[in-house]
Formats: structure tokens, sequence, C-alpha cells
């Protein structure tokens, strides 16, 4: 529980715990969670209950993952989706930061660009998936390319956001100090709109995984999307779950990344002791 | 304009009006400021809270434009903020992504001064405002007098002709107060710059300044000005001293009292 003198230091997240006892409680729900898949996929086993096949244990899955692994066939998958988020949610990052900087700071470029960011944004983007398959085909540029347009959006709003909120005696200090327009923009309205910045990344580093999968169920021939509707076609439960995991995997590496980044960039905010 | 840092510069606040909006009607802040402030001199400004004091270092620094009259830099009329008039903000506003040695940097980095010399001088200031061991750190990790401490070594450092200064020493304990204090009026008495300087305490106002404006509750006039007479190194106990002090003390209550009313 929190004590107030913890909500007082720390706020409304409480002191953290010691690491060790942080570790223990991460590691033992991971394997609750594994434990109590087991159990459920036991009980269909014994109880008779529906084909097993349908919810296969943590251990088949484990072990499908590591024979696709061992014949070398995962890591083309593997390669093949992260390639398109890669270049994917480069593009749009590099997008959203190009237009949105220059719209959070000038309200002609913000005026032209925010009703047609206000009008597509809306849409879901899955929505105008076909539409890019029609547009520009089924092959890889397609599925960057929607990458691309999903991730857009979010980070040029928290992009235009972040410049907006900086702090205008920030800039009044710099103007008074002799910083002109450019420097002006570099060293002061860029570090102070980074901490917002990196929160946009993250969103569009989880929206790139979570858009890349649909675009691989259609008319892709490899990647984690492929082998997961490969595996629905054959009722390889498995392969299913095993792309799946691996995908949340490579969610939860890229948010490490971004977040790791993080950590250096903005040493200022928290610096150690 | 004098090029910066040689000596200080003459500023001109003629017949400035300062209103804002509020609740749709404009409200007077300031009322016809005339005020000439000598090259070298240190004026204080004195008066209620909320009497325009800020307001009208915020016009001089150049943030704000005046609704009427003109502020002029030797024989330039201001048209917007610039290096020549350091700043130090009633609320610090240091760079929280730089350390303190590097905030301190800032303004002769930009100015293209080569990085061994910036190092030399953000030593030399923050030696200045006895910050010296804590060149490293960041803003967070300083205390409000430390950061007022910072924010005022930064201000010199990029070696301003003019310094407006809001409540620079408000969050500073008594004793390092009056340290600052004599440190200012030293490097006054060596670098002649021209310092406008907005305190509420009248001993600090007496024991730094030139002259001293007292300004009216608001909307803030000139009530009334005091040429202080007592040369340099100010013994704080000294009979004229405290005659001042009294003196200056009964024209700020009279204000005060009426915001009181
Ligand atoms: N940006 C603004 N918009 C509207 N009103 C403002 C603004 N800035 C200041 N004022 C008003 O102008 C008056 C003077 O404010 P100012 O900050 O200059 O006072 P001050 O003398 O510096 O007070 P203090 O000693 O408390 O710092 C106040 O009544 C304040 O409400
Ligand atoms: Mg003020």
């Amino acid at each position: 529980m929190n004590t107030v003198t913890d909500l007082v230091e720390w706020g409304l997240h409480g002191a953290p715990l010691p690491r060790g006892r942080a570790w223990v409680l991460r590691a033992g729900a991971v394997v609750a969670f594994l434990l109590v898949w087991s159990l459920a996929s036991g009980l269909v086993v014994l109880g008779n209950l529906f084909n097993p096949i349908f919810l296969a244990g943590p251990w088949r899955v484990l072990g499908k993952v590591a024979e696709l692994a061992a014949t070398g066939q995962l890591w083309g998958h593997v390669a093949a989706t992260l390639e398109r988020v890669v270049v994917g949610f480069a593009t749009g990052a590099l997008l959203a930061l190009a237009l949105g900087l220059p719209a959070g700071h000038f309200p002609v470029v913000r005026n032209l660009l925010e009703p047609i960011v206000e009008i597509l944004r809306p849409i879901p983007p899955l929505a105008m998936l076909p539409l890019f398959i029609v547009w520009v085909g089924i092959g890889e540029t397609s599925k960057i390319a929607f990458i691309t347009y999903a991730t857009f959006f979010p980070m040029f709003l928290t992009t235009v956001h972040a410049v907006g909120r900086v702090d205008p005696l920030l800039l009044r200090a710099a103007a008074s100090l002799g910083a002109r327009r450019t420097p002006l923009f570099f060293r002061v309205v860029l570090p102070a709109a980074l901490p917002e910045l990196l929160t946009g990344i993250r969103l569009g580093v989880a929206l790139s995984f979570f858009v890349i999968v649909i675009s691989e169920f259609i008319g892709a021939e490899e990647g984690l999307g492929y082998l997961i509707n490969d595996g629905r076609n054959f009722f390889l439960v498995d392969q299913m779950l095993g792309a799946a995991i691996v995908l949340g995997l490579l969610g939860y590496a890229g948010n490490a990344l971004v977040v790791r980044l993080g950590r250096r960039w903005l040493r200022w905010e928290r610096p150690p002791a | 304009m004098s090029p910066a840092g040689v000596g200080g510069a003459r500023v001109r606040i003629e017949g400035v009006h300062k209103a804002f909006a509020l609740d749709g009607r404009s409200t007077p802040a300031l009322v016809d400021i005339n005020l000439e402030v000598q090259a070298g001199e240190l004026l204080c400004l004195l008066g209620p809270s909320g009497c325009g004091k800020s307001t009208l270092l915020n016009i001089v620094a150049g943030f704000l434009p005046p609704t009427r009259g003109r502020v002029l830099v030797d024989a330039t009329p201001i048209t917007g903020p610039g290096p020549e008039r350091g700043v130090v903000f009633q609320e610090y506003v240091l760079f929280p992504w730089l350390t303190v040695a590097q905030n301190v940097e800032f303004g002769p980095r930009l100015a293209g001064v080569e990085a061994a010399r910036c190092r030399e001088i953000a030593a030399r200031y923050l030696d200045m405002v006895g910050l010296r061991e804590h060149a490293t750190k960041f803003p967070v990790q300083l205390s409000g007098g430390m950061k007022q401490r910072v924010a005022i070594a930064r201000a010199l450092a990029n070696n301003p002709s003019i310094v407006l200064m809001d409540e620079p020493f408000g969050a500073l304990d008594a004793q390092t107060r009056e340290v600052m204090q004599e440190e200012l009026s030293r490097i006054q008495r060596v670098e002649h710059k021209t310092i406008v300087f907005v305190t509420h305490s009248i001993r600090e106002a007496v024991y730094l300044a030139d002259r001293l404006v007292v300004l009216t509750s608001a909307p803030g006039r000139i009530k009334e000005m005091f040429t202080i007479k007592l040369g340099e190194a100010r013994d704080r106990f000294a009979p004229e001293f405290t005659r001042y002090e009294s003196e200056i003390t009964r024209v700020v209550k009279e204000e005060v009292a009426k915001v009181r009313e």
C-alpha cells in the first residue's frame, strides 16, 4: 500500500519496489501465466472437452517456435516483418516530424495541414488497406506505405501538440540571450518538445506492429502475419500462437528500445544522483 | 548602441502605457511611465504586488509591446528582445535539459565564442554565485535559491550592457542574499552595467540603488523617485542608510495600504 509519505514523495505511482522484489514479482507473474495456460490446455486434453489442437499448450507452442527457428524458416519471416515495420515506421516518423514541427511552429502551415489530417484521421486505417492495395499493388510497397500512413497521424498530432506546449518563458529566456529563429528552434523548441515527441514515437512503434500483421494477412509470402494466416489455413494453432508471441516480443523490444533512447536523451528529467 | 558589455547603455522609457484585456475590457496595468536610466546606473523598482513591475520589465526586455509609448536603448527604439538586454526572471526559467554550466554558457556559445573560452566564462560566473561544484548538475537537482543564482550567472555571462532583474534574490536566505547583493554591487563598480532591479525589500533597494522608483498600487504610476546618495561600499547600519530606509518604507506602505483597502 502507498502511504501518504510515499504519495507525497513519489506521486500516485508510489515508491518503486526494491529491484530484487520487483523482479521476483514480474518473473512470478510470467510463470503463473504459463502455468494457467498449461493447466487449461491440460484440462482440455484430460476432460476431452474439444479437440486439443485448438488450444496448444505453451510447451508445444514454444516447441514449434524452436522448430521454426532451428529450420531457419522463422528468421526469414521475422526479417520480412521487421524490415516492413522499420522502413514504414521510419518513413512515417520522418514525415510526421517534417510536417508536424513546422505545423507546430507556423500558424499558416498548421491551418493548411490540420483540416486534411482531421478529415483523414477518424477513418480507421484498416479501412484504407484495400485502397492501398488497389493503388500500389499487393507487394512490399503497399505494406510499407500502409504502416507509414497509419503511424503518421498520431505522430503528427503529438508533434504539433509538443511544439505548441513549449513554455514561452523558455523562448523569452533564449531570445534575451541572443537566440534567433534557427538556433531558437534547434536549441530550445526541439529539446523542450522532446519528451512528448518520444511519447508519439512510442505510439507509432506500437501501431506499426499492430497494422503490419493485417497487411501480411493479405497477399504476403513471408512475415509473421503470413505465418499466422498460414497456420489458420492448416489448423496449426501452435504456429499461430507462436508467431503471435514472436510478434509480441518484437513489439516489446521495439518499445524497450525507444524507452532506452528516451532514458538517455531525457537524462535531465531524472538525473542519476 | 554601445557594444555589449562595454559599460552600460542608457534606457529611456517614454510615455509608456500598458493595458491588458480582462473579461473583454481593457484594464490598465501601467499608466504614463516616463523614466530614464543612465548608462551604468542601478535603478530599483519598488511597489506593491501586482502594481506592474514585472510588466514594465517585460516591456523593456522587448517581450511585451507597450500599449502606448516606447522604450529606447541609447537612441534606438526597441522592437523585441536582444542579447544586449539580459533578463533574470522572477521564475528563474533555466533550460532543464542543460547542465548548470551549459545553461551559463548558452549565450556565449550562441554568440560563437569558442568552447574553451565559454568554459572559462561559465566557471568564472559560477564561482561568483558560489555554484562551481554544482556545474554538472541539472536544474531539477537544484534548490530554488540555487536556480536563481544560475539564472543570474547565465544573464551576466552573456555580458549584456543592460540587465533587467525581477526579484532576483527573492528565493535566497538572508545571508546568501546579502552576499549576492555585495557581489552585484562589486560587479557594478567594475563593469558599470545599466541595471533595472525589481525588489520588495527596501533594505536591498537602499543597499544597491543609485536611484529608486516607487510605483503606485495598480495601475502602476511613478509615485516617487529617490536618489540614494550613499556612495560605494554601503553600511547597512549607518544612520543615513536607516533614514532612507524608513523614509521609503513610509512611501511604500501608503501604496500597500491602498491595495488592502
Ligand atoms: N499577460 C497578462 N494578461 C493579463 N493581465 C496581466 C498579464 N500580466 C500581468 N497582468 C496584470 O498586470 C498587473 C501587473 O502585473 P505584474 O506581474 O507586472 O505585477 P508585479 O508588480 O510584478 O507584481 P509582483 O510583485 O507580485 O511580482 C496585474 O494586475 C496582473 O494581473
Ligand atoms: Mg512581478
